[in-house]
């Protein structure tokens, strides 16, 4: 089967249109804070379109799955890493070509840049012969690069590269400068006068010194009086110059567009890795997600990326989570202490089944996932004088859209509406929309002050953010499956000033 | 070339780090007036002498090395203090005519800025030669016959004549010659000044080979960018040979100054030789032996810097304390007890350095470190009463203590009662000469110093200020029994005059 690429099977047409922009609800679930962190370093492959893409058939994310799998076993990441540090250099040198004016000095850059290039690939094609490949996507890459790398063109490519970078670091000439006048000739073995003066002064030394060798710009290029000299070393050995021309002529188009792509899709599942193991150092966890259709869905000791990331540079601790919904559970209704996790658990939700669905890992020990049509959300947005809406209209009016857009296939995650109007208003619509979800039969995870909404179906379940009773100050970010009486936190805050029954019954004296 | 006149096999540090007591140990044997006495003033001088004496040696043998260089300072001083005007002249030349490298940017400007250096340097370095010439055979030690020896070797008029020839062929008049190869990009690298005409091979492969050719071209002199490009090229040429250059006059520099440092220690010495003997106090070579013996005898062993300050003779103290850990010092007060406390660590500590002690004798064995614990002040910060300050001092001591030390104690641990007091003298100084560590306490604790006597120890010896019957003091230290009393209503007497009610 012909090789297409990394990241998707097969070769006509699955691989979709790039996506240049970000999906809407990037901002709401903290994923531009994930997807930035991930591709920040990795500027010039330009893998965002990557991650903004998700992908709705299981196949192509067991596709990727495989890659990256093949990536995490063995020593395979580290040849990746060795052959994208060349392929960066070949581009630099390239680059370089373009830009210069001296002939001499142009050639030599692009034989640099072939050089460069032949390690890269010979370096590649043996470090997937040696791998235990098991993906589809690598083993077809593998014989494409086997082919590539025993073709004769290649072969003679590199033969003539390294005869000629060979033949031209034999040369040693001399320059001499007197005055405004520069006589370049062959070298013929006069003597270095350095070593000279340092053997004259030696029985002086006593141990280190400064170094006095100026900084002397030695960035590359040339200015028109090299140049000059290069144009009469050309002329003192014409014969290696004049195969380097032709040489260079021949092969103007140096990388393969196949290895090109490659070299570019690679870095996705890369970027990936080298995102998550900094998580993994300390001590959090990822998996392979199983994707399935049905609307049972779990996921143990997960977290939020983003919060995440941030923790683990403080070198704070992250709190992981369990969730689940089985059987006819569909949604997940968030209530709590305020600052306990609540929002973060409902991020959590939704950048689970976003990373699945790129055909990621997601954090946690282990996870089942939905493969959803949309993913849609609904945040408390400020307000703004733009919409000339109140906040409550505006609430509605978006809360509307969603679900318009939204099918019985779509993940929902809604974060605290409705809180600028009474609670009892609060209590009303927020059953309303209830009452539409449940119908709709989504799932969908709901952060919410209204702790009636725990209870509001079967379909409902009911997690609670939780403090440490002696100390409600102390956030343990812990989200559990539990009823929403709101008790434990008012008695946690009784105790705290020494109101509760046990605590004013002492105090009271007769 | 190393001038090695402190130690035989390396240079002296003048960084070295003191011992973190040195300033217990500077005030209370107060060798701020030694240092002073030393310097006259020269703060050099000071310093150096300050880092010799509070960074001793020992090693009987390298300390025998430097007493035979400073016998030999003594009897030839105007040689050796013409010698240490070299460096001080260098010093001299360097600041009057601006000699210095500066700006490293370009290696033209650290070439020629080098040149200068080396010109001022070989002058020095031919006054040294001649001094040698002329006087060397007066010196008799190790050190200094070593130093001139190699002076004379290293320096000789062959060599002079080389590095004349060098200095000349570093201004490049006849322009610069440099080879290089193809790097990446076929872009010049390793680029190496060469010798013009000093080829490799004989005369016979040259005159065989066939005149290579070569491709010239000039830069138009209104070119300024091609100027500024050939003036680099030219730098990257020179780059190694200017800090070669450069690197030499530095090391050459640093000769001077080692051999600034090294002398300074022995001006110092000079110096308090020629005080001393205008007063009229003797001194002498002491005979030091390994730290693992115990002895310490001397006669006429008298408080240097109680003379330096006095100007005039004071009392010397005799004592043989051979075979001894302990010495116990009791009895009156104002009776010189201090102040023979003070003799021992100052002459331990110059044996130590090298230096010759203020007595008629004086033979010791040497030490791995000295401490002393002086009664102090009460501290102005009450941050911690008087004996949780001593305590924790002790605790410092503690820290760094080790087996062939020596500990001077002086009216330590009298911050409370008198029992409590001995109790705690008594379980410091056991372990510490458990430790193996030399004591010496001046004290009034008399259960103390009672409850060791009666012990009968072998190693500890039991010292009492002397007091003539009229309550007079002599100043000597007796060999004798604690006694309860330490005539405190003499002095009482002495300030209110009459009868002890």
């Amino acid at each position: 089967m012909a090789f297409c690429s990394v990241l998707y099977e097969s070769a006509e047409g699955s691989a979709p249109p790039e996506m240049r922009e970000a999906p809407p609800f990037f901002p709401d679930l903290n994923l531009d804070q994930v997807i930035n962190a991930i591709t920040t370093s990795k500027q010039e492959y330009d893998l965002k379109p990557f991650f903004f893409s998700p992908l709705h058939d299981t196949d192509t994310i067991r596709y990727r799955h495989e890659v990256m799998q093949d990536l995490e076993s063995g020593t395979l990441l580290e040849e990746i890493r060795s052959f994208a540090q060349r392929m960066i250099i070949v581009r630099r040198y390239l680059g370089l070509v373009e830009k210069l004016e001296s002939q001499n000095h142009r050639e030599g850059w692009f034989l640099e840049a072939a050089r460069v290039y032949c390690e890269a690939v010979t370096g590649l094609a043996h470090a997937l012969s040696q791998a235990d490949l098991r993906s589809r996507g690598l083993l077809a890459f593998r014989s494409y690069m086997a082919g590539y790398a025993d073709s004769q063109a290649f072969l003679s490519l590199r033969e003539e590269t390294l005869q000629l970078k060979a033949d031209l670091s034999a040369i040693e000439y001399c320059v001499t400068i007197r005055g405004l006048t520069v006589r370049v000739t062959k070298y013929e073995g006069e003597a270095d006068y350095s070593v000279e003066v340092e053997r004259a002064f030696d029985k002086f030394r006593q141990g280190a010194v400064k170094d006095y060798r100026s900084k002397l710009n030695v960035a590359a290029g040339m200015n028109h009086v090299e140049a000059q000299i290069l144009d009469c070393v050309a002329k003192l050995y014409p014969e290696v110059f004049a195969r380097l021309h032709e040489f260079c002529a021949r092969h103007a188009d140096l990388v393969d567009e196949t290895i090109r792509t490659f070299d570019r899709e690679i870095q996705f599942y890369v970027a990936y890795l080298e995102y998550i193991a900094a998580f993994r150092e300390a001590g959090l966890q990822f998996c392979y997600p199983r994707i399935v259709q049905v609307k049972e869905v779990f996921a143990h000791d997960t977290f939020d990326m983003a919060l995440a990331n941030r923790l683990v540079r403080e070198g704070t601790p992250v709190v992981c989570n369990d969730l689940h919904l089985q059987g006819q559970e569909r949604i997940l209704v968030i209530s709590g202490p305020n600052q306990g996790g609540k929002t973060t658990l409902a991020r959590t939700f939704g950048q689970l089944h976003y990373l699945a669905s790129i055909g990621c890992q997601v954090p946690g020990r282990e996870a089942q996932l939905f493969l959803y049509d949309r993913l849609l959300t609904h945040f408390e947005k400020e307000e703004s004088i733009k919409n000339l809406r109140g906040k409550l209209q505006d609430d509605l009016v978006r809360i509307r859209a969603v679900l318009e857009q939204a099918t019985p296939a779509s993940i929902l995650i809604i974060n605290e509406i409705f809180s600028s109007t009474t609670l009892q208003d609060a209590l009303f619509l927020s059953q309303e929309i209830m009452a539409r979800i449940v119908e709709l039969d989504c799932l969908c995870a709901w952060v919410t002050f209204v702790d009636e909404m725990a209870s509001f179906c079967e379909k409902t379940v009911s997690m609670v953010s939780t403090v440490v009773p002696e100390n409600p100050a102390l956030r343990t970010y812990k989200v559990v499956r539990k009823p929403a009486d709101g008790l434990a936190y008012a008695l946690s805050i009784a105790q705290k000033h020494h109101v509760t029954y046990e605590h004013i019954m002492e105090r009271v004296r007769l | 070339m190393k001038a090695f006149l402190m130690y035989r096999d390396r240079d002296f540090d003048p960084k070295q780090k003191l011992p973190p007591h040195h300033q217990a140990l500077t005030q209370d044997l107060e060798l701020e007036t030694l240092f002073q006495a030393m310097a006259l003033g020269d703060e050099f001088l000071y310093s150096i002498a300050k880092q010799a004496v509070l960074t001793g040696l020992q090693d009987p043998e390298e300390i025998r090395y430097r007493q035979d260089i400073l016998r030999d300072c003594i009897k030839n001083s105007a040689v050796v203090r013409e010698i240490y005007q070299i460096p001080i002249e260098s010093i001299r030349n360097k600041r009057e005519r601006y000699l210095g490298i500066w700006g490293t940017t370009y290696p033209s400007g650290v070439l020629s800025s080098a040149v200068r250096m080396l010109e001022m340097f070989v002058e020095l370095l031919r006054k040294l030669r001649r001094i040698t010439d002329e006087h060397a055979w007066r010196f008799e030690s190790e050190g200094f016959r070593r130093f001139f020896a190699m002076i004379a070797e290293e320096l000789d008029d062959e060599y002079f004549a080389s590095v004349q020839a060098h200095l000349k062929t570093l201004r490049f008049r006849n322009g610069v010659l440099l080879s290089a190869r193809l790097g990446p990009g076929n872009e010049g690298t390793d680029h190496v000044l060469r010798k013009p005409g000093h080829r490799e091979q004989n005369w016979l492969k040259r005159a065989l080979a066939a005149r290579s050719p070569g491709y010239t071209f000039s830069i138009h002199p209104r070119d300024d960018h091609g100027a500024r490009a050939l003036s680099e090229l030219r730098d990257r040429g020179i780059n190694l040979v200017a800090n070669a250059a450069a690197q030499s006059a530095e090391h050459i520099d640093s000769f001077l100054q080692m051999l600034r440092i090294e002398l300074a220690f022995y001006m110092g010495c000079l110096n308090l030789y020629e005080q001393l003997s205008r007063l009229g106090e003797p001194i002498s070579f002491p005979v030091p032996v390994a730290a693992s013996q115990r002895k310490r005898s001397f006669i006429g062993l008298y408080d240097v810097c109680l003379a330096l300050t006095m100007k005039g003779r004071v009392v010397g103290n005799d004592l043989n304390a051979d075979g001894k850990d302990l010495v116990i010092i009791t009895g009156a007060n104002q009776g010189g007890k201090s102040t023979f406390l003070r003799s021992i660590g100052l002459a331990q500590l110059m044996m130590q350095c090298g230096m010759f002690v203020p007595a008629d004798s004086f033979c010791a064995n040497t030490c791995r470190g000295l401490f002393t614990h002086y009664k102090r002040e009460e501290d102005p910060t009450m941050k911690s009463g008087k004996l949780d300050e001593e305590l924790a001092r002790m605790s410092q001591i503690v820290d760094q203590i080790t087996p062939g030390c020596m500990v001077l104690f002086n009216e330590s641990f009298a911050a409370t009662n008198e029992r409590e007091g001995s109790e705690i003298a008594r379980q410091i100084v056991s372990a510490l000469l458990q430790k193996r560590v030399q004591v010496f306490f001046v004290t009034h604790l008399y259960s103390f110093a009672r409850g060791v006597y009666e012990k009968r120890l072998e190693n500890a010896i039991f010292l009492r200020a002397d007091r003539r019957d009229d309550g007079g003091r002599t100043f000597k230290l007796i060999e004798a029994e604690p006694l309860q009393t330490s005539y405190g209503e003499d002095l009482y007497r002495g300030v209110f005059g009459g009868q002890a009610s």
